[in-house]
């Protein structure tokens, strides 16, 4: 199982990592080679077999419709790289969601 | 020329939930607040925080699913659906995927032939993102030069609503959505306001000339904001990808963006989107299991809904179609309406008539809902009483409504105060009776040869005398009387 | 027994003392929150610039925090019988007002506004933070050296790695500059260093602690745990921290057992099982000797062995390299500059501006991770990858579910080598995840695991670990045995068990 560049940069972007000549060559190469351990489990008839997204035996884990203070808006911004009109500021958004 | 072509839609429903707090922390759930006021460590997206789900929004997107009949499932997980916007603080929106809480549903709309029933395909839980401003340019994302987000939303309990694709024209959606609205209105689980966002409308839209099996190119179509404009911007794709079938220029797939100001939709995606959510089982939140007892105890206390109201209305009330259409629109108008009409004695069409002739035209000049009007229904009835009665004229019972409308108050106080009360005191009138026909002797006389004709002008005339205040009918009683017998 | 006579830790200094023994010391008025404080501070100070274990040290306020616990000792309102025992945190667990990093350059500047519950719980017990320890970016690795603050050194040879990814705070224990100290483990990250530096670790099973304020790595795996230089020790932290919290919503909601009653009952009758499929497994023989003797000396103790099967156990490494990469990637797409942490300032536009910033915040195995499990969960790749190993895990749910039926405990190396040369395995990504070879079994399935040390190995002199696996809730039988073990040994508390520094 050998990862193609092509592969590397759509998954890099799916990321948002924007790796360097480099780091691209190399993660190709090493994820090729940790997913060719990875294809042992290929093999493996798992048909009928349920997946386990769960190993903890609880359901109907809610809580109660209560409020709960929220923070103050200064310690909500606090960490921000970039705030303007109590809001956080980012650069252009590019693409609709 | 449009039998030429068949219109396929289907509709995807965001609607806010009316909890207290948010879906996944505690958060309070409100409209306005200064920005970035309303939330917390865990609907910012914090390192180590983790999502509790929200008890209240289950039941409703339980109500929701039970009350458009829907499969509830037994077993259901959230997933995360992961892509990166700003406006979205863990980059994943947690939301159902393969596994709804609500599948294979309908809704009975009204149509021309008496029903029509919309299929549901799923109703689903998520959780609603944050708010972007766009700065520079002319507001929207594509002119902006940078944009400030607000998560004061972020969090907030949304349900999914997935319609098939059974919708067959703008008109046809238009009132699927007002049908929709009644609908969660009655069961309480939203304020559904589509001018504040809290009801969301996306739709499909794809056109086939008649008689082919392959639906058309399907172009989704966004920013509907009113109930009006699912009707206007349908209604110009429909329109739009006629010609491009008439005119052989294809169509492709895509997002159009509904201009509210022109009426007209436009490409918003202009190049190629590669869309991996790359979904799987949110591992923070466990599987959510209804047990069949919760459900069912969901399922007793659903209130009556519109299709049921509806029929309802015509047995019970006698009233047509198209008035009953009117009244359940809105499942608070269909309330009023029945407090009214439980504190008339008369016929409920009188009631009826009242309130969308008179008291809606009101609503409309003042620009407000039902909801807010200061009348309260029981005063309506009374109002109605009193013209029955004789009391006021109809004409004057207007007067009266509108000042009702004002200050709220009650129709016999108004009434008093205004003078209005009818004179239906035989005595008193008989001596203004007596003076108009001493004052026209000659009409007098015509009415006595037998000719009736005249006989308004002189109702008039004693009308004049008392300044509009005696009861019509005992004054023509009276008159007839005097000169017809 | 070892050759060298063994110290009774009640005449150690107070360093070397167990929490426990720290608790008796106050209990009986004998001993001051103060002094003891400051000893281990002072003990702490003279091991760093070897061990390198802290990332942040709150050494003054811990002095404060003392003074205030002394007082209620004075006034019979303490908090715990544990008030006023120092502890420290792996740099993952949230503590307000305090940086925490998780070992990456995206969140250096990031002071939380809120504690970790695992925190507040301990806070609660009148325990006091000497600080936030080291660990591989993000509990991504298994020897600290991918922290981006650089790596911390296992005392008893700082050529070589502690571990990971809990490493800092294994290093510190082991070398008395903490008498405990709390690690996560997503594949083994607190059980692999407390077997390299020769301490007790524990893998509650998941849902017993809280994961709230434990900085994510994989949701599914991850789960706090204690880090103490003997089992009563780490049992008592545990008993401390464990049980159901409401902003956990895998949290079990369950009674927790008293973890020290009954603990010296003894393992006679008790039956444990060794994995077949374990033999081999690139086993050091100085390892595999030691861990043979520790067999040895369970049957001794009244524990019948028997050999059983696990075969889906040798798909763990590939079901947990694919599910852990996966989550995280997920789990770590929060860190894009908008909110908080490290921004790249220059970049034009919000694409731009999250693809640079992760690019330069995080390091080159979480990057590395965060590619193989978007891989694994993208369009066409998800059945192959991450349908797959969620679907192996079940197979090893199942075969543990039938190893239970015949034993109680199961039993094997915790990690197959002892201590490695720094920067010896960081060429190859391969070779370092399958040191996890042993331990990652248990994270998929939630079982719970304790690491305890059972000596030295006679190739290098570096201590070895015995793993001890329990079923899901059952970590009073895994406490029982391991105490037993560890008391048969003698070795803990002994000038011998302490690194030579
Ligand atoms: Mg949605
Ligand atoms: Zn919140």
């Amino acid at each position: 199982m050998v990862i193609e560049r092509s592969v590397v940069d759509h998954v890099a972007r799916l990321a948002r990592l924007d790796l360097s000549e480099e780091e691209r060559a190399r993660m190709g190469a090493e994820l090729s080679q940790i997913l060719a351990h990875a294809d042992r489990i290929q093999a493996l008839d798992l048909d009928g077999v349920e997946p386990t997204s769960h190993a903890v035996p609880v359901v109907n884990a809610l809580r109660q419709d209560e409020v709960k203070p929220s923070l103050e808006q200064e310690e909500s911004l606090a960490g921000a790289p970039a705030v303007e009109a109590e809001r956080f500021r980012v650069p252009r958004i590019i693409e609709e969601p | 020329m449009s039998g030429r072509y068949e219109t396929t839609v289907g509709l995807e429903i965001h609607v806010e939930l009316a909890t207290r707090s948010k879906m996944f922390c505690g958060c309070r759930v409100a409209f306005a607040g200064a920005p970035n006021s309303r939330v917390c460590p865990v609907c910012l997206g914090f390192p180590g925080t983790l999502p509790v789900a929200n008890e209240k929004a289950v039941e409703h997107t339980l109500r929701i699913g039970l009350a458009l009949g829907c499969d509830i499932a037994e077993h259901c997980l959230f997933h995360r659906k992961n892509y990166f916007y700003p406006d979205m603080p863990k980059n994943y929106q947690i939301s159902q995927y393969d596994s709804p809480l609500c599948l294979r549903g309908h809704l009975d709309i009204p149509s021309k032939t008496g029903s029509k029933s919309i299929g549901i395909t799923r109703v689903h839980i998520e959780e609603d993102t944050g708010k972007s401003q766009h700065v520079g340019g002319d507001g929207r994302i594509a002119s902006s030069e940078y944009s400030l987000e607000d998560f004061n939303r972020a969090g907030t309990p949304l349900v999914e609503i997935v319609t098939e694709p059974d919708i067959e024209s703008g008109e046809e959606a238009t009132t699927f959505v007002t049908e929709l609205r009644a609908l969660l209105e009655a069961l309480g689980v939203s304020d559904v306001r589509m001018d504040e966002g809290s009801l969301r409308v996306d739709a499909n839209i794809s056109v086939r000339r008649a008689g082919e099996i392959e639906h058309g190119t399907k172009v989704e179509v966004k920013n509907m904001n009113s109930i009006r404009s699912v009707g206007r911007a349908l209604a110009f794709e429909e329109e739009r990808q006629r010609r491009a079938l008439d005119e052989g220029s294809p169509l492709v797939q895509e997002t159009r963006h509904f201009d509210e100001k022109s009426g007209a939709t436009s490409s918003m995606r202009s190049k190629e989107h590669a869309f991996d959510y790359r979904y799987f089982p949110e591992p923070d939140l466990v599987p959510l299991e209804p047990s069949a007892h919760w459900v069912a105890d969901i399922q007793k206390t659903l209130p009556e809904l519109p299709p049921e109201r509806r029929q309802r209305f015509v047995s019970e009330y006698g009233l047509t179609p198209i008035d009953v259409g009117v009244l359940t629109a809105s499942s608070s108008t269909a309330a009023w309406f029945e407090d009214a009409a439980r504190a008339y004695a008369g016929d409920p069409k009188k009631i009826v008539n009242w309130i969308i002739a008179d008291l809606f035209g009101l609503l409309n000049v003042a620009g407000i809902e039902l909801s807010a009007c200061r009348i309260a229904p029981p005063q309506l009835a009374a109002l109605v009483t009193m013209v029955d009665a004789g009391t006021i004229s109809g004409t004057q019972a207007k007067v009266v409504l509108a000042e009702m409308f004002r200050s709220g108050s009650p129709p016999r106080e108004i009434v008093r105060a205004k003078g209005m009360e009818q004179v239906s005191d035989k005595g008193a009138i008989e001596a203004f009776i007596d003076e108009a026909i001493a004052e026209n002797p000659d009409v007098a006389d015509k009415v006595r040869g037998g000719n009736p004709g005249p006989l308004g002008f002189l109702v008039g005339q004693v009308m004049r005398k008392m300044n509009g205040q005696a009861n019509p009918k005992v004054v023509n009683e009276i008159l007839h009387a005097k000169l017809l017998s | 027994m070892s050759g060298r006579a063994s110290t009774p830790s009640q005449e150690a200094p107070l360093q070397w003392r167990t929490a426990t023994e720290l608790a008796r010391g106050l209990e009986a008025r004998e001993l001051s929150a103060r002094d003891i404080t400051a000893a281990i501070i002072e003990q702490s100070n003279a091991v760093e610039p070897v061990v390198r274990a802290y990332l942040k040290s709150t050494h003054e306020r811990a002095l404060e925090s003392a003074v205030a616990a002394d007082e209620r000792w004075s006034r019979d309102t303490t908090l715990s019988s544990h008030d006023g025992v120092p502890l420290a945190y792996k740099d993952i667990f949230v503590t307000r007002g305090v940086a925490t990093t998780c070992g990456s350059r995206i969140l250096e500047s990031w002071i939380p506004p809120y504690d970790a519950t695992v925190v507040s719980r301990c806070e609660g017990a009148g325990l006091t933070s000497l600080g936030k320890l080291n660990l591989d970016e993000f509990a991504m690795g298994s020897s600290t050296e991918n922290s981006a603050f650089g790596p911390s050194r296992n005392p008893w040879n700082t050529d070589c790695v502690p571990g990971g990814s809990s490493g800092g705070a294994a290093a510190l224990v082991a070398a008395g500059g903490v008498p405990w100290a709390w690690g996560t483990d997503t594949g083994g990250s607190v059980r692999q260093p407390a077997s390299l530096c020769g301490i007790v670790g524990v893998k509650p099973t998941y849902g017993r602690v809280s994961r709230y304020g434990l900085i994510a790595f994989a949701s599914s795996l991850d789960q706090a745990g204690p880090m103490a230089r003997s089992v009563e020790d780490a049992a008592a932290l545990l008993q401390m921290a464990a049980g159901h919290d409401p902003m956990d919503a895998t949290s079990i909601p369950r009674e927790v057992p008293d973890y020290l009653e009954g603990i010296d009952e003894g393992i006679s009758g008790m039956r444990i099982g060794i994995v077949k499929e374990f033999e081999g497994g690139g086993t050091q023989p100085g390892v595999r000797s030691k861990v043979e003797d520790a067999y040895r000396r369970l049957e001794k103790l009244g524990a019948s062995l028997e050999e059983i099967s696990l075969p889906s156990f040798e798909h763990g490494i590939s079901a947990y390299y694919l599910i852990a990469p996966a989550e995280a990637s997920s789990n770590l797409a929060r860190y894009d500059g908008v909110r908080y942490g490290y921004r790249q300032a220059d970049a034009a536009d919000i694409v731009a501006m999250s693809s640079r910033t992760r690019a330069e915040g995080f390091g080159d195995e979480v990057k590395r991770r965060v590619m193989l499990g978007t891989y694994a969960l993208s369009a066409g790749y998800y059945e192959a990858y991450y349908g797959k190993a969620q679907k192996v895990r079940t197979l090893i749910i199942e075969d543990l579910e039938r190893a239970y039926s015949s034993v109680d405990l199961i039993v094997s190396p915790t990690s197959p080598t002892t201590a490695f040369k720094l920067g010896e395995r960081t060429s190859n990504p391969l070779e370092m995840y399958l040191s996890d070879i042993f331990t990652v079994p248990v994270n998929l399935a939630g079982n719970a695991a304790i690491s305890v040390p059972c000596g030295l190995s006679l190739d290098d002199g570096l201590p070895v670990g015995l793993q001890l696996i329990a079923p899901a809730l059952d970590e009073k039988t895994m406490f029982r045995a391991a105490y037993a073990f560890e008391k048969d040994l003698g070795w803990a508390g002994t000038a011998e068990s302490r690194p030579p520094l």
